[in-house]
This record gives C-alpha cells, structure tokens and sequence, in this order.
C-alpha cells in the first residue's frame, strides 16, 4: 500500500547536476514509511494504547505503594455489575465482582502486550540465530536444522503448549506466567526462523560479502558486519507481524482458562468473562465492548504497521 | 510422484512418535492424579485402578496406551471409565468436528478467494479497501469474540439462527462463520497480493493484447497462479480451524471433539489425552501431505525427487 508515485528517490545512478546526496537504504525505507497513511495511523493507536496501559500501570503501582487495595482488584460495594457513569468514576463500568473495569482493562493491556513482546524478542533471539546459522553453514547444517523446523510447523503445538501450561497449573503467579510467556515465545519463532534463512542463502552469494571475505573477514565478522545489518529490516517485519499473533494465542488459551491466573487479567481473559456473562435477558455490553475494542484497536494498529513496514522495506517498491 | 508421497508416508511415523512421547512425558510430569479426586477410597482400591490404567508402570503404559490406539481398540476413559476413548467417545465426535472443520475451511477458501480477487481487480478503489480493511478486522478478534457477537446478534437479538446445538443446517452456520473468518482473512490478503504481482507479468499482457474478456485473464490466467500461495497457507488453516474448534464448540455446544481435548488435560485423564493428541496429529500430517501433493498437481513445476 505504499505509494510508488513519490517514494523513488534516485539514491544510486543520480543524474548528473543532481546534487542530492544518496541515502541509505534504511532512510528511504523510513521515508516510503512515512507516507503510508494507514501505517501511521496504526503507529498513533498504538502509541494510544501504549501509554493507556503505561497510565494503567502506574496507577496501580501508586496505589500497592500507598497501601491501598490495588484498583484491578478491589471489590466495591453495592450491586453489580454497574454500566460506565463518570461519578463515581467507573468510566468502564464494573464487573459482577464490582471491580473497576478501567483499572483491569489498562492493567490487562499491560499483561497483553507483556505477552506479545516476550514472544516478539523469542523469535527475534532464537528465530534469527537458528536462521542465521542455518543459512551461513549450509549444506547438510541446513538440512537438518530446517527439517526441524517443518516437523515443528507440522505438529499441533498448541496441544503441547496446552498440556505444558496445565504443568504449571497449580505453581506461583510468577512460575506460571513465566510458563506462558515462554510457551507462546517458544511458537513463534519459527517463522522467523524459515524468514531469515531464506534472506541469509541470497546474502551469502553477493558480491560484497564475497569481497569481504576475500579481504579475510572470517564468519564472525562476516554475519554481523555484512549480513545481519541487511536483515534488520526483514527481522522488524517480522517481529512486528509476530506481537499480533501472540496476542490472540494468549487470549485464546485464557479462554481455555489457561491464560493468566485471577485475579490478574489480561484482555482475554477478559473478553472470556464477558462471554460468560452473556445472555438473553440482559446484556453487559461494557463487560465485552471495551477489552475487545482496546483488543482489536491493537491487533490493527499493529498489523497497519507492519504491513506498512514490510511494503517500506520491500526493494520492488523503489 | 508415488515414491514422494511414500517417503512422506514414512516421516509419518516418526513425527507421530515425537508427538505422542511429548504428549505423553507432559502428561506424567504433570502434577496430581487422575484418580485423586474422589477422596477417602480406600489404598487398595486406588491401587487397583492404578494397575488398571498402568498408571504404576509408565514404561509399560506408554507402549501398551501406543499399541491400543495404533490398533484403534483403545482403552477405557478414567473419567467415563464405562466408556472406550475409540468407540464411545472420539468415534461419534470425530465426524461432527470433521464436519463442521471441512466447512468452516470450504467457507474461508471460497470468501478469501473472492475478495482477494475483487480487490485485486481493481486495486485502490472503495472496494478494494473494504476487503482489505474489513481482512485486517477479521485477524483483529480472538474467534471466540466474534462468535460471542454472531450469538448476540443473530441469536438472542435478531433470533434468526439457532444458538447452539447440532443436526440441522442451520445450526451449522453460525460456528463455521466464526471458525472461518480467521483463515478467510488471511487467504484474501494472500490472493489480493499474489494476483497483484502476476497481472503485471508479461503472459497476462499477452493475454489482454489477444484480446481475451477481462474474466478470461482474471480467472483462467492470472488466478491459477495467485492460488498457490494459498495451497501453502491451507495446513495451517487447517491447524487454525483445529485449534480454534476447541472455542467454538463449546460456546454453540457442540458434540465434537474440541471439548474433551481441554477437558482431559485438566482432569488428567490419562488414555483420552493421549488419543485426542494423537487423534488431532494424525488429521493435520495427513492434511498437510495432500496439500503438499495438490501442490505438485497445481504446480507442474515442483518436481519432488
């Protein structure tokens, strides 16, 4: 979606009188980047979303430090669940246990994007390494490595990552968030892994990492001076279109009741509640509307900007 | 050809092997026990049913549990201990999640397709962006959100559609939209960017300068080659529209198999574990093997040798 009409800035091969000096390619990315109006937009909500939850935070963490009961999980008195009113400040509304639902929708925001970012920085160290390495070696190296890798994306994971979560059941928060965290990391780096592999075989064969070694760069300096700096952008993209995914993993296993443990939340355990309380005779629509549509608005903030980001660093779109 | 599908067949076993020794090691390092809940049973009649499920001699449980599923005899549940896990359980479920799973990937093939060639026809128009937008809305919702939403509204408010249950055809629509919307979302962003970058090859201009209709050069020419990716992306739609099935059948409370995959985790019920992993990975290497087969059919230049 990016726009070809003014993005081509003629960075080699300037005409001669043109005094524009050539920008690398990173630059340019930026600039078609730039005008991608959707991948902004998507960069704006995100920004939104982000400092809600940084605000949701801490305000939470002002109120552990003061003593109080912390606001996602305080029980106010009276009937619930109460619809959103502005006094008392329940911009949200409550839940049926009365808790404020802005302080868990911020605090669940927290909790997912925790969880998308983990698995962005899993795919980014493991998938990057095991594509670089199986990419750089070759020959037999790579077969394996990406023999593993299919029989990996054949298997039904999510089984494993479920029965791996229902492990952790019965230990601390701590251990089984971690056990989330690196369940859902642990699924997505292949990907990125089968990405940068591919990338890695085409890089090999140029001329400037043949001339590097002909000077005799070993491979060391070889990967992270010549190959990976070309990769940045195809890992970015990556890692972008991962936080989404992971996201909606994470919602789908505290569907399962095997997501975060209450009384934390996170926007699917959230949603999940607001499913069970659904029924014929009355609806909660705050329960559902505004986890989901803090949900949604993420998931397309970031699908517009990586989309916007893999058109930028497209090498067709010059 | 055949010596390719017959070297795939024989991946078959070591990957269900793999599959099937994870399932089962996470199954014994798991903490508690099946038989655990009903308090106060004397030792000797715990015992007894340890020994009944083998639950005291894992070597033995994890070939002889292999073995009864491989011949498909199965073994009794705990939890329904009436009940054989192959007979009286995965059997009658089997063909209702197969059912609703061929639908709900039939949907999404057909939906993604369309409008990823309706956007593809006439790029940066208003249509064009409605599917594409109305694609990334569709990866924007976990599927039970959006199958708590039809429920509402085609359910309890309009009150057009049944809301669960199974047997009829119209209680089928609402759970294979649900499941469908996810990979359909996805296909129509593969077909809009495939279909983009053929129309501009030079076979397609040939094909417009011999003058052939518009729908002739779409369709027959430029389709046939935009659909490959697709091909690549349908084992994991197939894995999608699994995976998400555990979801959506239990809010439209359906008779599937979903149910009892979560539901034996969480009770520990030993031999329905077992067949129910084994169960989902024989369907999904199955799957992607044909899919990996119409790929050779579809592409005459893939050669597997």
């Amino acid at each position: 979606m990016t726009d070809p009409s003014g993005a081509s800035a003629p960075a080699q091969a300037s005409p001669a009188g043109s005094v524009r000096p050539a920008l690398s390619p990173a630059r340019l990315a930026m600039r078609r980047f730039r005008r991608n109006r959707l991948a902004l937009a998507g960069l704006v909500i995100l920004a939104l979303v982000l400092s809600a939850s940084a605000a949701g935070l801490v305000w939470d963490r002002i109120a552990a430090w003061s003593g109080e009961d912390q606001p996602y999980r305080e029980q106010l008195p009276g009937i619930h669940p109460q619809p959103p009113s502005l006094v008392p400040f329940h911009p949200f509304g409550t839940d049926p246990l009365g808790r404020n639902m802005l302080a868990r929708t911020l605090l669940g925001g927290c909790v997912s994007l925790g969880v998308g970012l983990a698995a962005a920085l899993v795919s980014v160290a493991v998938g990057t390494v095991w594509g670089t390495v199986a990419g750089y070696l070759g020959r037999g190296t790579d077969t394996l490595m990406m023999r593993i890798v299919d029989v990996l994306y054949g298997l039904p994971y999510i089984l494993l990552v479920i029965l791996l979560l229902v492990l952790f059941e019965e230990r601390s928060v701590g251990m089984r968030m971690a056990a989330l965290f690196l369940a859902i990391g642990g699924v997505s780096w292949l990907t990125m892994a089968r990405v940068v592999r591919g990338q890695v075989l085409a890089i090999r064969e140029t001329e400037f990492v043949h001339a590097a070694r002909a000077i005799g760069a070993g491979p060391g300096r070889i990967i992270f001076r010549e190959v990976l700096p070309n990769l940045a952008g195809t890992i970015l993209v990556c890692a972008t279109l991962t936080v989404p995914l992971a996201i909606l993993q994470e919602s789908f296993l505290s569907f399962l009741g095997l997501g975060v443990p209450p009384p934390l939340a996170s926007w699917g355990t959230l949603a999940s509640d607001a499913l069970g309380a659904l029924n014929p005779v009355q609806t909660y629509w705050w329960l559902m509307a505004f986890p989901c549509a803090l949900l949604g608005a993420t998931l397309l903030g970031l699908n517009f900007v990586g989309d916007g980001l893999r058109d930028a660093f497209d090498p067709r779109a010059q | 050809m055949l010596h390719y599908i017959l070297r795939r067949l024989l991946y078959f076993i070591p990957t269900l092997l793999i599959i099937y020794t994870a399932a089962f090691l996470l199954m014994r390092a798991a903490p508690g026990s099946p038989f655990v809940q009903e308090r106060g049973l004397p030792p000797e009649v715990l015992q007894a049913r340890a020994e009944k499920y083998y639950a005291d001699r894992p070597v033995y449980q994890y070939f002889r549990y292999a073995w009864d599923l491989a011949t498909l005899r199965g073994t009794n549940s705990i939890r329904y201990p009436e009940r054989n896990v192959v007979r009286d359980i995965l059997g009658p479920a089997l063909p209702v999640s197969l059912a609703l799973g061929v639908c709900a990937l039939s949907l999404a093939v057909a939906v993604g397709t369309a409008a990823g060639v309706m956007s593809a026809a006439r790029p940066r128009s208003a249509a064009d962006y409605a599917a594409m937008v109305g694609a990334l809305v569709g990866v924007s919702q976990p599927s039970f959100v959006l199958a708590g939403l039809l429920l509402a509204v085609f359910s309890l408010w309009l009150r057009w559609l049944p809301a669960g249950g199974w047997g009829r055809p119209s209680q089928m629509i609402l759970p294979a939209l649900a499941l469908a919307a996810l990979p359909a979302a996805y296909i129509a962003r593969l077909v809009r960017a495939g279909m983009l970058e053929v129309l501009s090859a030079d076979y397609i201009r040939t094909a417009r300068a011999k003058g052939l209709r518009r729908r002739t050069v779409l369709l027959d020419h430029a389709l046939r080659n935009a659909w490959l990716p697709v091909l690549g992306y349908l084992g994991p739609a197939a894995a999608a529209v699994f995976t998400g099935s555990f979801v959506v059948e239990k809010i439209f409370a359906i008779p599937g198999v979903g149910q009892y995959f979560v539901d034996s985790a969480l009770h520990r019920d030993h031999p329905l574990i077992l067949a129910t992993v084994l169960l989902y990975a024989v369907l999904l290497v199955a799957f992607n093997l044909l899919v990996d087969v119409a790929y050779a059919w579809f592409d005459p230049r893939i050669r597997y040798d």
